[in-house]
């Protein structure tokens, strides 16, 4: 035992000195470089708005805000910069594809969640992720290949039309509102389940009354982010929408959202008609503002609701 | 008179006794928000000794041995009064090299946690931080620590294993030859055993025997009988207060508080 | 009259599967429809060879090389950005006004469609920084984008972290920087890289924004300060203006293998770090 004490030599405190200047400076300058970093986010999305607005502002104000935006007549090249039938557009698709979406997306959760064996989760779960991954514009290459013709052929119409854009949007919008649902629907306590199927309900009475109701607000949040995806979705609606700038009167008519709008006529815009992009921008970037302010409010109040129950 | 005296107490360095202490604290008071866990605790810990610290749960046990190596610090909420020094430094000093402090002041956790790393990087990975970098100055270490804890004899063939697949009375040992590897001078032991079985209990009580003979060891604990044969000194804690604090021996035969004696006779016989 | 909630329970769970058999099939086909009409004509020559007459022969090299400029400097720029606002909201700093702006900030980013960024990325980085169409304009957008998905993942792995490994490397005498980085960030590594793979695919599947930033040149880029089309806008060209069906089922086969390869890693990483944990 001697030789083993020997093994372990103590320092003496003289030569261990307890105060130090350097190294507690060097951790406050990784803390600021720290700190300006995550800085980035917030200043990303600062000078975004900034641009955005910059640019889109100033031909708002010379058509007019109601001009611009109730006005269905675009025709750049003679200065006529009216966006309704593109707001109408972008509201007629996104709320098809709220629909599919929604149906789908919660029907997927719900599965994933309460009914489903591991081993099936272990397969859907990636499965649906994958479905996240593949490119908008495989999407809208698919949705031109199968789904247009089949519109065409079976429910008449050009076949490029608000009821395709809302389908192909619809199946792109899943994995969002599966993925967000889950997490809301996890999070609802096993306690309520078992209280439940404790007072003789079945699985699917518990679903419906007892789980759906606790995590209804972050199903909420699940929707209105996914509604978010869609008015944003770009490439996918270029290719299945028709893009014709009349009001729609169905939902087997082409439209023209806000998003196909920009991309559409970026190419070649200049001047003013550019500047209305922008402007077209302005309107769609304030439109997933609100949904995202919504969505975040309604998801806070149920983590606020969480802090409670604990 | 009473002034004279008072003037001679103050102009003594250190305070009375042969050796001086090695760690000391003075009114040491700690908060956590609006609540206050430690209530001016005066307490000494000599060098090569095993003090104990009893008391009932939130009693300030763990904070007051959180505050002894700084941990506290990292709590949001955290405030303190008084002071705590080593070797008559006060470790709250704005200077104070928290890195270096807290490998003189080690610690063992009361649940076992090792890093999710072999055994070897394990031990290694303090003793690198300070500098350390020679292998063969890093092999001797882990070998030493090892045996201290008496582990070394279990794990001296697979050192690359990681050091969760342990058993949990392994485990604490490695955490303690992790905390070793640091050549520290105050060994704080945070309920080490209170998740160990009997046996793995009995070798990390018969490590401190060995150990005490170069460290001071403060050793939190749940199990009375656990501070009556294993320390030297005794402390009981109460509410955040320091109640009572003696030889081990007398403040298990002959307390002079009346809290005490309940203590140590109502809980655990 | 009313059904029987036994009754009720089996129809409502066989609609729940018929759903998610529709969206797997969905997926499955969407799959085996572009590999089938894209495996045919793929070939190593397709990979290596430039194309010719704007696309309707010859191969994809470029986009190739472009999207792989883009994505690479993308993630590149974005990942160290990401990382360290996710250390920083979960080690540097107490919650309070300025880590909840900073999430803010982060969620807004995630939600903003990318044909903003796109004209973003134009109206800054193109025309008022003078990079012009090119890769660097891209990657800097793309950037940009994927930069809230790198913070939460690595938010959450980090947060994932057993809070007394904290504790074991402050009472080993690490410095914070070194308990973060030796320790925190060393254990939750698969779940940040996950966050990475995922951007990596976000980023070669983007379209509307590189189009608006990186442009559509043919050639191969010699520097990141030339223009480069990458691999999805190809495909989009190739089949909105019907210039060649097979070179655009190649492409669009190219684009599925990659997205999967980068799925399945990122699958494989998280079952290994949830396998940990």
């Amino acid at each position: 035992m001697s030789t083993m004490r020997a093994q372990i030599p103590v320092q003496s405190a003289a030569r261990r000195p307890l105060l130090a200047r350097r190294r507690l400076d060097s951790e406050r300058v990784i803390s600021w470089v720290l700190f300006l970093m995550a800085l980035s986010a917030l200043s990303g999305l600062a000078v975004i708005t900034a641009f955005i607005f910059k640019e889109g502002i100033p031909i708002i104000a010379k058509v007019g805000l109601r001009r611009f935006i109730f006005s269905s007549h675009w025709y750049p090249l003679e200065g006529e910069f009216g966006i309704l039938p593109m707001i109408v557009g972008s509201l007629m698709v996104t709320a098809g594809a709220m629909v599919i979406g929604m149906v789908f997306g919660l029907g997927c959760a719900i599965l994933l969640t309460q009914y489903c064996p591991p081993r099936m989760v272990s397969i859907i779960k990636p499965a649906i992720e994958l479905l996240a991954g593949i490119p908008s514009v495989v999407y809208g290459f698919i949705g031109v290949a199968i789904l247009v013709p089949f519109i065409r052929d079976y429910l008449g119409g050009p076949g490029l039309s608000v009821l395709a854009s809302s389908i192909v949007l619809g199946v792109m919008m899943l994995p969002t509102i599966t993925s967000i649902s889950v997490d809301a629907l996890r999070a609802v306590p096993k306690s309520y389940i078992e209280g439940s199927i404790a007072l003789g309900a079945t699985e699917w009475q518990t679903t419906h009354m007892v789980v759906l109701k606790a995590a209804r607000s972050g199903i909420v949040a699940a929707v209105i982010l996914g509604m978010g995806r869609a008015v944003g979705e770009t490439m996918a609606v270029i290719m299945v929408a028709g893009n014709t700038l009349e009001l729609p009167h169905s939902i087997l008519d082409p439209v023209r959202t806000l998003t196909s709008n920009i991309a559409l006529e970026m190419g070649y815009a200049a001047g003013d008609h550019r500047k209305a992009l922008f402007a077209t921008g302005v309107v769609l970037f304030v439109i997933i503002m609100v949904l995202n302010t919504i969505a975040l409010r309604v998801s806070r109040r149920r983590s606020k609701v969480k802090v409670l129950a604990k | 008179m009473t002034q004279v005296m008072e003037q001679i107490v103050q102009s003594v360095p250190q305070p009375a006794g042969p050796v001086p202490a090695k760690m000391v604290v003075e009114d040491f008071s700690a908060s956590f928000g609006e609540m206050q866990v430690l209530k001016r605790v005066n307490l000494q810990i000599m060098p090569c000794e095993r003090l104990a610290i009893i008391g009932p749960a939130s009693s300030g046990k763990t904070t007051l041995m959180r505050s002894l190596n700084r941990l506290n610090d990292m709590e949001p909420q955290f405030s303190r009064e008084g002071r705590i020094q080593l070797d008559g430094h006060d470790i709250y000093h704005p200077q104070t090299d928290v890195p270096a402090l807290r490998r003189r002041v080690g610690m063992v956790y009361a649940v076992p946690t090792p890093l999710p790393w072999s055994i070897y990087e394990n031990i290694t990975y303090g003793p690198r931080l300070a500098g350390v970098t020679s292998r063969q100055r890093l092999d001797a270490l882990v070998e030493s620590s090892l045996r201290a804890s008496f582990l070394w004899d279990e794990v001296k063939d697979r050192l690359d294993m990681p050091g969760t697949d342990l058993s949990g009375g392994q485990q604490q040992r490695l955490c303690l030859s992790r905390v070793l590897a640091l050549e520290p001078e105050v060994l704080l032991l945070d309920e080490p055993c209170s998740g160990l079985d009997p046996i793995s209990t009995a070798r990390i009580e018969e490590a401190m025997v060995e150990l005490k003979r170069k460290y001071s060891i403060v050793l939190v604990t749940n199990n009375t009988k656990q501070a009556a044969r294993a320390s030297d000194r005794t402390a009981f804690f109460l509410m955040g207060e320091l109640i009572e604090c003696g030889p081990t021996v007398e403040l298990f035969t002959n307390p002079k508080h009346q809290r005490t004696s309940d203590y140590i006779t109502g809980h655990f016989g | 009259m009313r059904i029987a909630p036994s009754i009720t329970q089996r129809i409502a769970v066989s609609i729940m599967w018929t759903l998610a058999a529709v969206a797997m099939g969905v997926l499955a086909f969407i799959i085996t429809y572009i590999l089938w009409h894209g495996l045919p004509h793929l070939s190593w020559a397709f990979l290596t060879e430039s194309p010719k007459s704007m696309g309707r022969e010859g191969g994809v090299f470029p986009m190739i090389v472009g999207t792989l400029w883009v994505t690479m400097l993308a993630v590149v720029i974005a990942a160290p950005v990401g990382v360290a606002t996710a250390i920083y909201l979960t080690e540097y700093t107490h919650e309070g006004k300025m880590t909840a702006a900073i999430r803010f900030g982060a969620d807004c980013l995630a939600g903003i469609p990318s044909i903003i960024f796109g004209l973003f990325g134009f109206v800054f980085f193109v025309i008022t920084l003078g990079m012009g169409l090119s890769v660097i304009s891209g990657a800097l957008t793309v950037a940009l984008m994927v930069l809230p998905t790198i913070i939460r993942t690595s938010e959450e792995a980090i947060r994932a972290v057993p809070r007394a490994y904290r504790d074991v490397a402050y009472g080993l005498g690490s410095t914070r920087w070194q308990m973060v980085t030796r320790v925190v960030v060393r254990s939750a590594l698969p779940g940040i890289a996950t966050g990475v793979v995922l951007s990596v695919g976000r980023s070669i599947s983007e379209t509307a924004a590189v189009m608006l930033t990186a442009g559509s040149a043919l050639g191969l880029p010699q520097s990141i300060f030339q223009s480069s089309r990458t691999l999805s806008l190809h495909f989009y060209i190739l089949s909105r203006e019907g210039i060649s069906m097979t070179n655009a089922y190649a492409t669009a086969s190219v684009l599925i293998i990659a997205i999967m390869a980068i799925n399945l890693s990122a699958y494989w990483l998280m079952r290994r770090f949830v396998g940990k944990a």
